[in-house]
């Protein structure tokens, strides 16, 4: 079977939706020559008028996305560092995603903002290394964090057809991984997807970090029966899905690359314990609160959720009952 | 180039002006909530700008945007009725005062916050010439938005990738209580200059002036698909805000306001008819209007339980607040 790599599955749902939809068309600095190489060969296929060098305006080349989506384009905005989120936030939350609502249902805005390469990149320091994700969710901006190249392809081809903004994460951690994946499919949006079955705990893991819940699960497989939940979106979130999960396991965990509070481990707890009686108090490994993740890499990696924490609240939730 | 017929520059002015007053009225009764930015005093730029414009053409308004609504053709009626929060508003009663829209005849929002219109309709205009339509666009601002750097930042977009939008600057003399020479380095114009934008300044005050000056622009435009800024000298003639009519901030003087308010640009339209004509104008207005507030009073206000609709065009339905 072919071997896909995620960054690879980016290129080929940008490649296929630019293909298939006249609409669909690119923003972003240093889109032309492939600076993140998600645009890798589009230019020559599609021409400098659908794939489009930004100057650095994140404000307005974001806010003219939002413009031509008005009349029916599907604008794809790149961004190449995640902190530049914050730099746009104004113009995703206060215009393209209000304006549907505010109109009275007079407009739709279609755009997808791609941030290729989210989270920690190890040694690239407090500005370039957020992960803003939980701030989309919490805004009501549809919100995907794909774990594999699979969902990384169906969730970006999914996200460039929906009619709603939709801010796409890919982790940093995960773009280079490779799967095999003979003929990539659209995922929907707001269905999350059990990568292993478990007895005895739900682990909810978000991005790059269901790899690290595998993982975790294969270790301790014969002592704890681990249950791998993936979101994929995290907004709007699989309600079903995990509850599904959480009757059968009764116990609950998340692993979440958000700061702790109002990250969306939290969200993902209370809702739970709303509808869940649950066998143990429920535990989540998210960031500090308020992190800056430090330079040398020993700093970074230890304010970013890990094994070993994760390792800790597995044996906590199911330590008794 | 022919000349706007005056008839159809002051009915603009005129239905404006009234329609202003008649909002205020229902401001003091309680029927419009939260108060509105009166356009009063600044009729002329929306009348001639607008009457310039083709239908197809697009414009995108400011917190002060009733007079860009009205003057490109939306309907007083459900614009009296978005105002009062009713179901047969433009938006539904979705947008209110700041964000009025009525995509029909070209009008992308009133939108509240400040500096935000050019880079949207810049957009617009954009996509919509790239699927061969020969449109233009218009973004209303006010002297405060200069100051804003994402105007600029649409300054440079629409420049350097030839997207014809005429950015109209609206200098009132104040951004709220903020004098123009206490918040602007350089001129206004050479805003847009430093971009090689075409610019210009014209007496805002005069609605035959403005339409010469942006049939001109709008010409060019249409030629060579570049932007072009015009700057408008105002003078808002009334509040800030209508909640400045309780509250009284101390920022012009009465000379001044006289002074502003002796340029009015419905008495300078109106002296260019016959008193015949300006009659029949002031009746079909006021007719329009009684019209207007009869229905938007006696229209539905819309159900709670309809309060999230539209928030979604996928359709996706959000969780409620619980309970
Ligand atoms: C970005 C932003 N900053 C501040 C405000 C609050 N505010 C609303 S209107 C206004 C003044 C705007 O002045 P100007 O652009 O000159 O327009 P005018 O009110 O004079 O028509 C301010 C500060 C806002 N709505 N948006
Ligand atoms: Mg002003």
């Amino acid at each position: 079977m072919p071997r896909l790599s995620y960054r690879r599955a980016l290129n080929r749902a940008l490649a296929d939706e630019l293909a298939r939809d006249e609409e669909v068309f690119l923003l972003g600095e240093d889109i032309r020559v492939a600076a993140s190489a998600v645009t890798a060969g589009l230019l020559k296929r599609f021409g400098p008028e659908r794939v489009r060098d930004t100057p650095l305006s994140e404000q307005a080349f974001t806010s003219f996305a939002t413009g031509a989506a008005l009349t029916g384009a599907r604008p794809v905005v790149e961004f190449q560092i995640p902190a530049l989120l914050f730099l746009v936030f104004e113009q995703i939350v206060n215009h393209a995603h209000k304006f549907p609502l505010m109109t009275g249902g007079q407009c739709a805005v279609p755009v997808t903002y791609l941030v290729p390469g989210s989270g920690s990149r190890t040694g690239w320091a407090g500005q370039h290394s957020d992960h803003p994700y939980s701030l989309f969710a919490h805004a009501g901006v549809t919100t995907v964090v794909p774990a594999t190249p699979a969902d990384a392809y169906g969730l970006l081809v999914s996200a460039i057809r929906c009619d709603d903004p939709v801010v796409v994460f890919a982790p940093a951690a995960a773009l280079e991984l490779r799967a095999e994946v003979s003929d990539p499919v659209p995922v929907p949006l707001g269905r999350g997807r059990v990568h292993r079955t478990g007895a005895d705990v739900t682990v909810v893991a978000v991005g790059h970090l269901v790899h690290d819940a595998l993982a975790v699960a294969d270790e301790l497989a014969g002592e704890v029966s681990v249950e791998v939940f993936d979101p994929r979106t995290l907004y709007p979130f699989d309600w079903d899905g995990l509850l599904g999960s959480v009757a059968r396991t009764g116990r609950l965990v998340v692993v979440d690359d958000s700061n702790r509070s109002c990250g969306i481990a939290g969200e993902v707890i209370a809702t739970v314990v709303e509808q869940v009686r649950l066998q143990a108090p429920p535990r989540r490994v998210t960031r500090p609160d308020g992190a800056v993740l430090p330079f040398a890499p020993a700093l970074d990696r230890a304010v970013q959720p890990g094994r070993e924490l994760l390792r800790q609240a597995i044996a906590h939730v199911t330590k008794d009952g | 180039m022919s000349g706007a017929d005056p008839i159809r520059l002051y009915r603009t002015v005129r239905l404006i002006r009234r329609f202003e007053e008649r909002a205020i009225e229902l401001v003091r009764s309680g029927h419009i909530v939260g108060g509105i930015h009166p356009y009063l005093g600044q009729e002329g730029i929306a009348a001639g700008v607008c009457a310039a414009l083709r239908p197809d053409d697009v414009v995108a308004g400011t917190h002060r945007g009733h007079g860009h609504v009205l003057a490109k053709g939306a309907d007083p009626a459900r614009m009296m009725a978005e105002l009062c929060g009713r179901v047969t508003g433009l938006n539904r009663g979705r947008g209110g005062s700041m964000h009025a829209a009525d995509f029909a005849v070209g009008v992308l929002g009133a939108n509240a916050i400040v500096g935000a219109g050019g880079a949207i309709v810049t957009g617009a205009v954009w996509a919509r010439r790239r699927r061969g339509e020969d449109l233009v666009g218009v973004s209303f601002l006010g002297d405060g938005a200069v100051n804003e750097g994402m105007l600029l930042e649409a300054f440079n977009l629409a420049a350097l990738w030839r997207v014809p939008v005429l950015f109209v600057c609206e200098n009132n003399g104040y951004a709220t209580t903020m004098p123009v020479a206490d918040a602007v380095a350089g001129s206004i114009p050479a805003r847009a200059e430093a971009f090689g934008i075409r610019a210009s300044t014209v007496d805002g005050q005069d609605p035959a002036a403005v339409h010469a000056r942006t049939a001109a622009a709008l010409a060019r435009m249409r030629a060579d698909g570049a932007p072009e800024f015009l700057e408008a000298r105002t003078f808002r003639f009334d509040a800030h805000h209508t909640f400045e009519h309780a509250v009284r901030l101390d920022y012009r003087s009465p000379a001044e306001v006289a002074r502003g308010r002796s340029r009015d640009p419905v008495r300078i339209a109106g002296s260019r008819l016959s008193a015949g004509d300006r009659a029949a104008v002031d009746a079909d207005v006021e007719a329009v209007l009684e019209a207007a507030v009869a229905q938007a009073l006696a229209a539905a206000e819309p159900d709670p339980a309809t309060a999230l609709e539209y928030l979604y065009a996928s359709g996706l339905t959000a969780r409620t607040g619980g309970g």
